[in-house]
């Protein structure tokens, strides 16, 4: 992964004295509520209902051990002993106090690590798919462009004060991990004619105005990568709305304009700077790439005799194989993920302890290094087919091996109503309501793959627009219902979900998900999933069910 | 006369700015409102005691014609939220070559400062209650930076 020198942890190092200083301004009282928040949310710090909480920076996912054990450490001398994985591969932590949000950031920075730009009307942390290096799909691996938008988006001068926030994903892979078509730009890495390019969407999003992002540009050569970006930016930060900051976000200003007139917009400004001291040299380029190179892998053949003993005997391993294990390029490893789903706890919570036996499980088996996924998650990218019998057994024991991936009960949930002061309404409860009433293994492994993604308000971080089945926490006169929408996806087939119909009362929900499901069961043909039967059948017998019931 | 910080000194501005309600062709070292300025272009010709202030929401293209015959335009920030003049300077400087003082005008914060500068701003007239010896400091808050700007034209991957 990539590594600091000294330009990079000076920046970082100096972004904590700063805000250092910003905080003590604050405490003696010569910054108002109103100018430190501004400063404080673009590190990260917002005001929540109990406590402040404080949202780390994980650049595209990726933790090596030594920061998850800094990590586990921050929770316990400055949090309550745990942190929670988000659905934009960050880490938060919930009881931070304000005043020791300098001393948390100074500790991160030991480990090249900080909170910049995660929150606030700025360019947030770029995130990628937590396959990339090792998916058996890719054309070339996302993380090394990654990282070059981190650093050019990083205290970027002209880009601090934009309209509304702004998010990045990148994807090098032909399935679409990363989300990249609900982002206010997508990058996909693209091939032709043997040269590796760009094909750049923007004006995507979720929150209240749910949108498809546009293709804007079919091919971008790699060299134009920063210049291109900055065009977008420039057009954004001058046009994009000010006066509501619900109709803020570019893709607002990208449907008004229309897609082909912002992107003929973007290229005039592009023409400005194209080939200017921003465009990538290939020393730069290799430069990137160098901090993404293969491991050292054994040379393996794909079978070994111990796995395949196990998947005889043991039909629990064999479960969770079929459901958390996925193919990896290199022979004779996989990929693991652990699915943060545990019922009873909040979807994407992990205690110091659980992080300390990842980052120890991350050394004995995969190289020092983790992913935090989107669908809060954590993935151990290289691991030996060999060592999974063996993996899995310690996993067991820190109860991080449930088989649920994908399920489900491996639901996308934001923090909701229990600590987000924005939230109309919990979530974390009706996640947790849904995984008891769906405790039956073998009936959800018949399920297959279904997603369930809840929000506890508008902003969607849940991302219940892209959920097969959304659930969104709404306030109707200081009470707590929940609105349900059905057939999204948030992947290569990316679609909104469509509402289902009035909203619900919270003990409704297991019920209402109850009904969606066995309609699904009763209508499916052969291997559908949840969205293809519903791609098929359409919302009315969906809706008749559960409002018959009613 | 305002102190304002110009150059990385802080000193007392030659120029004052006028609102529309006050601005007037006769008077001298006054930095005009765009739309007062424009409409009376043909009588400010030639004048280098003039200059001209745009709001944030104003399109710096219009004064690409004539932008190097004055010697100061003036970028107001509304709210210090507002970041409609950082590319707005970015462009005055970078797109149009512009050679004269770029200011910052109203919501000027010392946060703020080292970002302006990167884009352009060479001169600051600070909002009230703000320390301009600290404003001064808070210039070099960061020693580096990873892009091409107008203080650091090489971004950092060309100069590692």
């Amino acid at each position: 992964m990539y590594v600091y020198d000294k330009y990079d942890q000076q920046m970082v190092d100096e972004r904590v004295s700063q805000y250092r200083d910003q905080t003590n301004r604050f405490l003696s009282g010569e910054l108002s509520d109103e100018e430190f928040l501004h400063l404080r949310l673009r590190n990260g710090l917002y005001i929540q209902r109990l406590a402040p909480m404080l949202r780390i920076a994980v650049p595209y996912g990726m933790l090596s051990s030594r920061q998850l054990r800094k990590l586990a450490e921050i929770t316990r001398l400055f949090d309550k002993g745990y942190a929670h994985f988000t659905t934009r591969q960050n880490v938060q932590l919930n009881w931070p106090k304000l005043e020791e949000v300098p001393d948390i950031l100074a500790a991160l920075a030991s480990v090249e690590m900080h909170a910049i730009q995660t929150s606030g009307n700025c360019i947030r942390n770029t995130t990628s798919d937590q396959y990339a290096g090792v998916a058996t799909d890719e054309i070339e691996d996302s993380r090394p462009w990654a990282e070059l938008i981190r650093q050019w988006s990083t205290f970027h001068p002209e880009f601090n004060w934009l309209p509304r926030k702004f998010k990045i994903a990148v994807t090098g892979a032909r399935e679409d991990r990363a989300a990249v078509q609900v982002h206010d730009i997508g990058v996909r890495i693209v091939e032709k004619d043997g040269e590796t390019g760009f094909q750049i969407l923007a004006g995507g999003g979720l929150g209240r105005t749910p949108v498809i992002a546009p293709v804007i540009r079919e091919f971008l050569p790699k060299q134009h990568l920063l210049t291109y970006l900055e065009a977008i930016l420039r057009v954004y930060n001058r046009y994009g709305r000010r006066d509501n900051k619900y109709k803020a976000r570019i893709k607002i200003l990208v449907r008004a304009m229309k897609p082909e007139v912002f992107a003929e917009k973007v290229d005039a400004e592009w023409e400005t700077i194209k080939d200017g001291p921003e465009t990538l040299t290939d020393a730069e380029i290799d430069r990137a790439k160098s901090f993404f190179t293969k491991p050292p892998y054994e040379a393996l053949t794909d079978i070994d005799a111990g796995y395949e003993q196990a998947l005889k005997d043991d039909f629990a391993f064999k479960t969770w194989i079929g459901r958390n294990v996925k193919a990896h390029q290199q022979p004779g490893y996989a990929i693991v993920n652990l699915a943060i789903k545990e019922t009873g706890v909040a979807p994407g919570d992990v205690t110091d302890d659980q992080i300390e036996t990842i980052a120890d499980l991350a050394d004995k088996y995969s190289f020092g290094e983790i992913r935090v996924t989107h669908e809060q998650n954590a993935t151990l990218a290289d691991v030996k087919q060999a060592d999974l019998y063996g993996m899995w057994k310690e996993l067991c024991a820190a109860e991080l091996a449930t088989p649920n991936l994908g399920l489900l009960t491996d639901i996308i949930c934001c923090p909701g109503g229990d600590y987000c002061s924005l939230a109309n309404a919990k979530s974390i409860p009706v996640a947790e309501a849904i995984q008891r009433r769906f405790d039956d293994l073998d009936y959800l492994h018949d399920l297959g793959n279904l997603d369930i993604n809840i929000s506890g308000c508008m902003n969607a971080c849940g991302h219940h627009h892209v959920g097969n089945i959304g659930i969104l926490g709404v306030d109707k006169k200081g009470e707590e219902w929940y609105q349900v929408s059905i057939g999204g996806s948030g992947y290569s087939n990316a679609a909104l979900a469509q509402i289902l119909g009035p909203s619900f009362a919270r003990n409704q929900i297991p019920d209402v998900v109850d009904q969606l499901v066995s309609l699904y069961v009763e209508q499916r043909q052969e291997d559908e999933q949840f969205v293809d039967t519903f791609n098929r059948v359409g919302i009315a017998p969906f809706k008749e069910r559960v409002y018959a019931a009613k | 006369m305002p102190s304002i910080i110009k150059d990385r000194a802080i000193t007392e501005s030659e120029f004052t700015v006028n609102d529309v309600e006050n601005a007037s062709v006769d008077g001298s070292n006054a930095i005009l409102p765009l739309t007062f300025y424009l409409e009376h272009r043909d009588q400010l010709i030639g004048r280098n005691d003039i200059g001209v202030w745009l709001e944030a929401g104003d399109e710096i293209e219009d004064v690409a014609e004539f932008v190097n015959e004055l010697p100061i335009v003036a970028l107001n920030f509304p709210a210090f939220a507002d970041g409609r003049a950082y590319s707005s300077a970015n462009i005055l400087k970078r797109t149009m070559q512009y050679q004269g003082e770029i200011r910052a005008i109203g919501d000027v914060r010392r946060d703020q400062l080292s970002q302006m500068m990167h884009c352009g701003f060479n001169a600051f007239e600070l909002a009230d209650g703000q320390d301009a010896n600290k404003c001064l400091e808070a210039l070099d808050s960061f020693s580096d930076n990873y892009q091409s700007t107008v203080a650091t034209p090489e971004p950092l991957f060309r100069r590692r």
